[in-house]
């Protein structure tokens, strides 16, 4: 089993198809939405992290191509500017993954852990000294 | 065995000053009682690092040529305002100004991305910050405009003045309502989705000398990396809060007006912070050491996180609408272990105070004081606390009524 984080862009014809439920119901795939948006008459995009069959994910995004869906892989990136971070944890409560957690509940130190983080950007505007960066 | 401020600067003079940090001060007094522990410890050493809005600074730029008085008239520092009510070349900046130009909440909930706060720590990085006076001219002073580039290695003087700093203990906040609320103690979260606190707690400078004893007017403080001075009780000071068995009060209490030279200070330890929704503030560094004179200075240093207390408020409710109900009260200790129960609820915790930033700093001041570099002072007046002390009280508003 393998996860694998995509963003996918639906052109706007594409929009009232249901593309993305065969990637159940033929693949065998669970995914979670992380973010979703559609534009009326424009596109939509969605954000999705896929679970299973790594032969699976491949031919569920080979299907996804297929029907129209640029796919590309989930490429913006959260980043701690630890020179700015005050190490306050403001930024724990927010992130509904624990990507940032704190460490050591002695020292109450601050960490990030990337492998965790779904980029959904609710940590920045909460932090104060406005140390989280989205990198693209 | 009593021991004078005196003697220990004698022994710091000596490099012989037994200095701990308030949280090394803990095990010590558990380990060897206090009585032994007070006849070894000569200073505890005390710190916090968290959002500081009655915050500022004042600075006098030099005279231009011709002459001009800002007094009277308008700056703006980095499109900052000023104020300006006083002689030529003197301003003052404060922490939560905003950018004159800012959208503020226009569209809620603002970003707040600069202010009086970023000015300051601008100055103290050593950055040069765009000055612009529009004055009215007189005899004296006929220069009506100034637009100028200035660093703080210019400016004649330049003070961190602050009113209200180092709050003995603070509210931890929490939202009741169905809608993220975003305050000074950071983004709430809506039905209890988060609790945010505010204290430096076993660290935190009033904490550890709840009464004031030898914390007063004229202690000589680390003050944002530099030194600064106790110069005054801060605003809202209210030494009438309801206190614990251990002298601990567990309501907003005690606070501190601290001054300072800001030329002397570090970026790290004196930073603009944005609250979205809110405003800009400074974090500010405060260390304040704490003299071991006897026994009882001891046993308040040795103060842990599970014997304070704090009050949860409902920010969305209670708080802006000046009601003083609690939904419970909760300890450090728990409050850090980053989930706390309200209403049966388990809520996770988040901090605005920094416990790692409290401890670097406690421990840069034991540094500076073992090596002879600090030393201490005695107050020169005490703080005001019992029975004849001021008493905190909201405005008594007396609505004026338009003639017609």
């Amino acid at each position: 089993m393998v996860a694998k984080k995509i963003v996918l862009t639906f052109p706007k014809e594409k929009i009232d198809k249901p593309i993305v439920y065969k990637l159940i119901k033929e693949f065998n795939l669970s995914f979670n939405i992380l973010k979703a948006s559609i534009t009326p008459d424009q596109e939509g995009h969605l954000v999705l992290e896929l679970d299973g069959d790594k032969a699976e994910i491949d031919r569920g995004i080979k299907h996804l191509k297929e029907e129209g869906v640029k796919v590309e892989p989930l490429s913006k990136e959260i980043k701690v500017n630890w020179d700015k971070c005050t190490q306050c944890s403001a930024c724990v409560s927010i992130c509904p993954t624990d990507a940032l957690y704190v460490k050591d509940r002695k020292t109450m130190e601050v960490a990030f852990d990337p492998e965790k983080c779904i980029a959904c950007e609710l940590c920045i505007r909460p932090c104060p000294p406005r140390a989280i960066e989205v990198h693209f | 065995m009593a021991k004078t401020i005196e003697e220990i600067n004698e022994r710091i003079g000596k490099g012989k000053a037994v200095v701990v940090n308030a949280e090394e001060v803990i095990e010590i007094v558990a380990k060897k009682g206090l009585a032994q522990a007070a006849k070894e410890v000569d200073v505890v050493t005390t710190g916090t690092f968290g959002p500081m809005c009655s915050s500022g600074a004042y600075f006098n730029f030099g005279h231009t040529k011709p002459k001009l008085k800002a007094g009277g008239g308008r700056a703006l520092v980095n499109n900052v305002p000023a104020y300006t009510g006083w002689a030529a070349v003197d301003l003052y900046l404060g922490a939560t100004a905003a950018t004159v130009d800012d959208p503020l909440n226009k569209i809620h909930p603002g970003e707040f991305a600069y202010g009086g706060g970023h000015v300051i720590e601008d100055l103290v990085a050593g950055r040069d910050v765009r000055l612009q006076v529009e004055a009215y001219g007189t005899d004296c002073y006929p220069r009506k405009h100034l637009d100028t580039w200035v660093n703080i290695r210019d400016l004649n003087e330049a003070v961190l003045f602050n009113s209200r700093n180092a709050y003995q203990n603070y509210n931890v906040a929490v939202n009741l309502s169905d809608k993220t609320i975003y305050t000074y103690l950071g983004t709430l979260k809506p039905k209890l989705g988060n609790a945010n606190y505010c204290s430096a707690g076993q660290l935190s400078p009033l904490l550890n000398d709840p009464f004031y004893k030898t914390i007063g007017i004229g202690t000589r403080i680390w003050l944002g990396g530099g030194t600064g001075y106790v110069a005054w009780q801060g605003t809202q000071h209210n030494p009438h809060a309801p206190r614990l068995g251990n002298g601990v009060p567990k309501r907003p209490a005690g606070t501190l007006a601290v001054i300072g030279d800001l030329k002397k200070m570090s970026p790290k330890w004196i930073k603009g912070v944005s609250f979205v929704g809110y405003g800009v503030s400074l974090n500010v560094g405060i260390g304040i050491p704490i003299p071991i004179l006897n026994e009882e200075t001891l046993k308040y240093t040795a103060v842990k996180d599970e014997d304070i207390i704090a009050a949860i408020v409902d920010y969305s409710d209670a708080y802006p609408n000046g009601r003083s109900d609690v939904l419970g009260e909760v300890d450090y200790r728990t409050v850090k272990s980053g989930q706390i129960e309200v209403k049966g609820k388990k809520v996770p915790t988040s901090g605005i105070s920094s416990y790692k930033a409290a401890l670097e700093i406690a421990n840069d001041l034991k540094d500076k004081i073992k090596k002879g570099e600090f030393l201490l002072t005695e107050k020169v007046a005490g703080l005001p606390v019992g029975d004849a002390a001021p008493k905190f009280k909201p405005l008594k508003e007396r609505p004026v009524k338009e003639e017609k």
